[in-house]
């Protein structure tokens, strides 16, 4: 999951707000799978350093169709300017799982026309099953993993395997764990290790979270959802809750961190790329989706970002080097659809906000 | 201003005029920069306040109440707490830091004075960030206090210094420490120390002078750092993160999780305004302080 946070982000966020009244009056452009793309323009969203440089430049190259790429900071940011009413002129936008199923059930995104995508053939079988929007319908997969554990082999005298070993640690590690700031991800390992679903609405659920938190807290070094993987390399911590995509940051700077996904299983986050149903150029955006599931440009991500793709060819070129410095990189389509998937949990997130300040302000 | 009215009314239409322009002239970019960058988004916060969240941020039109009782749920009122301890123990300790400071530099040599306030400011040269940062490396387990207390045999385990509320109070004093001395040492400058003369010659002992001289002088900058460092404070959400391992929360945080996290616009917003009102209640007090102060004066000097 892609997070990227600044003071610009809220600033950005309320001059969209200004407009929240104006209505949108755009009428849905059929799709004509005739259509001269060359003709057309798009304006993509996505967040900062999750593709290649040059990627505008390269379909344009390749299609004729000028890109314009704009970067979003978060989930929250790209969904305010989709959702406040006004044509925001974006084409294409990359959101995570549980944004792109809230945004098709606005009707906001364009079906997909799955003829002007031949490429979604590369992607694994697993990656049409995803709980948010199965068989693809209105997104398509860009990038997946999961959360676990990241730890320093070699500052642990066991390994751990158990959501509990961080949340009740033994004397050695206490005041040397991190866990994650972010109110999703704060409740994760609680959840799993009470055997609660990560998107439980039980008040009682809730108030056994609140008390493992509470035990947990006095035993945390702190909670860090940016830091954490330098906290482990300079060895101020000795195991962390992190994104596997994140502990390989870690793992790039000290091969003695490891890490892994507890038994008691976590969750699979997808970040997805959708077609906006107010697009104007949804061929030339059909395109662009099938431009990235070319298996050298998505496997551009797995290769710098370290973040698994769900594209197979693209994995199966990936440089057996990688997975063997980065174990999680190996992570198999299936091992990943064991673990759930966030939903949005609308009104109720708000528990969670105030579940969340409850432990950080106790 | 009775000399301002007098002349105008002895000018003639074209001068009162043109007078006019000159004042709009004047005034102009200043208000008309404050309306767009300060009333417009006060405006956008107030009537935010008011609203219902949206699902996916940003408000849906329902006029409601909601945010405002929400304050006073225990956790929310528990965090405005806290943040109040925290910035009033940072500006306790910005005072009794800042006053001798700002004094010596005002007693020094002219032509030190400059130099002197120059380094006071130096830090601002640093980004906010790498500053904070740095006190991470000092104060870490594995960092340069704790490895020298342990190189020079003082401690056998490091000391746990970074995460903890005592260093998020060390990083907001570090960071607001130069607002206090500022206006202290523009009050304690002004201080004519003839008076502290004339006070010591007449028999009155070193404390007496500095007691009911020099601190009720000195008064109205105190007043004016102690807002300019307690509202910034409460209002800091880095520090709390960085340094206090996001272990506490002040009213900065809040707001911001709110936005960026919560998705809870119309929250965040009645939040900010309890910032706002905060700042509004201390400006009063500091103005109604000050008033008397000189009033005070005013009745010395008769």
């Amino acid at each position: 999951m892609r997070i990227r946070r600044s003071a610009q982000a809220v600033l950005a966020l309320a001059t969209v707000g200004v407009l929240t009244a104006c209505a949108s009056g755009t009428a849905n452009d059929p799709i004509d799978t005739d259509a001269d793309i060359t003709q057309q323009s798009l304006t993509v969203s996505i967040w900062a350093d999750y593709y290649p440089d040059d990627l505008a430049e390269r379909f344009e190259a390749a299609t004729g169709v000028p890109v314009t790429i704009v970067n979003h900071t978060t989930n929250e940011d790209v969904m305010a300017k989709l959702t406040t009413g006004a044509d925001s002129g974006i084409d294409v936008a990359f959101v995570s799982g549980q944004y792109a199923q809230a945004l098709a059930e606005q009707g906001l995104l364009a079906e997909l026309e799955k003829s002007l995508i031949p490429n979604e053939a590369n992607l694994f079988p697993e990656a049409s099953e995803l709980a948010y929007d199965p068989g693809n319908a209105y997104s398509l997969p860009y990038a997946w993993g999961t959360t676990g554990l990241c730890y320093r082999s070699d500052l642990m005298d066991f390994e751990p395997t158990s959501w509990g070993d961080l949340l009740n640690p033994v004397a050695e590690l206490s005041g040397r764990t991190t866990m994650l700031a972010t109110e999703r991800w704060m409740t994760l390992p609680a959840q799993k290790y009470l055997g609660f679903s990560i998107n439980t609405t039980d008040p009682d659920e809730l108030g056994e979270i609140r008390a493992q938190l509470e035990a947990t807290k006095p035993t945390l070094l702190a909670f860090d959802d940016i830091t954490f993987y330098e906290k482990l390399v300079s060895g101020e911590a000795t195991l962390v809750q992190a994104w596997d995509g994140w502990c390989n940051y870690a793992i790039a700077e000290d091969p003695n961190v490891s890490f892994v996904v507890p038994s008691e299983g976590s969750d699979l986050w997808v970040d997805t790329m959708t077609v906006l149903a107010s697009s104007q150029n949804k061929e030339a955006a059909m395109a662009f989706l099938d431009f990235i599931l070319e298996p050298e440009i998505h496997g551009w991500v797995a290769e710098n970002i370290l973040y698994k793709v769900p594209n197979a060819p693209a994995m199966e070129a990936l440089d057996p080097s990688i997975i063997e410095a980065f174990p999680n990189m190996g992570i198999t389509p299936e091992e990943l659809l064991e673990q759930e998937v966030a939903i949005d949990l609308g009104e109720f997130s708000v528990e969670y906000s105030r579940l969340v300040t409850e432990i950080q302000a106790g | 201003m009775s000399a301002v009215a007098t002349r105008s009314t002895r000018g003639g239409a074209s001068e009162r005029s043109s007078r006019r322009w000159a004042a709009a002239a004047f005034l102009g970019p200043g208000a008309l920069y404050l309306s767009i960058f300060f009333v417009l988004p006060l405006g956008l916060i107030v009537s935010y306040a008011f609203l219902t969240r949206g699902r996916f941020g940003g408000v849906v039109p329902e006029v409601t109440l909601e945010n405002f009782a929400r304050l006073f749920e225990p956790v929310y009122l528990q965090v405005i707490g806290t943040s109040i301890g925290t910035a009033a123990i940072t500006t306790t300790l910005a005072l009794l830091l800042g006053f001798p400071t700002a004094y010596v530099i005002s007693r020094l040599p002219r032509r030190w004075r400059v130099t002197a306030l120059i380094l006071v400011l130096l830090p601002f040269w640093t980004n906010f960030l790498i500053r904070t940062y740095a006190w991470i490396i000092l104060l870490n387990d594995a960092g340069w206090i704790n490895g020298a207390l342990q190189g020079l045999g003082i401690v056998d385990d490091p000391i746990r210094m970074l995460y903890t509320q005592p260093a998020v109070i060390t990083g907001l004093l570090y960071i607001y420490l130069p607002l206090m001395i500022l206006p202290l040492y523009s009050a304690i400058e002004r201080i004519d120390p003839a008076l502290e003369e004339a006070a010591t010659n007449l028999g009155a002992s070193r404390w007496r002078v500095f007691r009911t001289i020099t601190i009720p002088l000195a008064l109205p900058g105190m007043l004016i750092g102690s807002v300019f460092v307690f509202v910034p404070s409460m209002a800091n959400f880095v520090i709390p993160e960085l340094i206090g391992g996001g272990k506490s929360l002040l009213l900065g945080n809040l707001i911001r999780d709110q936005f960026l996290k919560a998705r809870d616009w119309p929250f965040g917003a009645a939040l900010a305004l309890v910032l706002t009102a905060i700042l509004v209640i201390l400006l009063v007090l500091q103005a109604r302080a000050a008033a008397r102060a000189e009033g005070g004066g005013a009745r010395a000097h008769s």
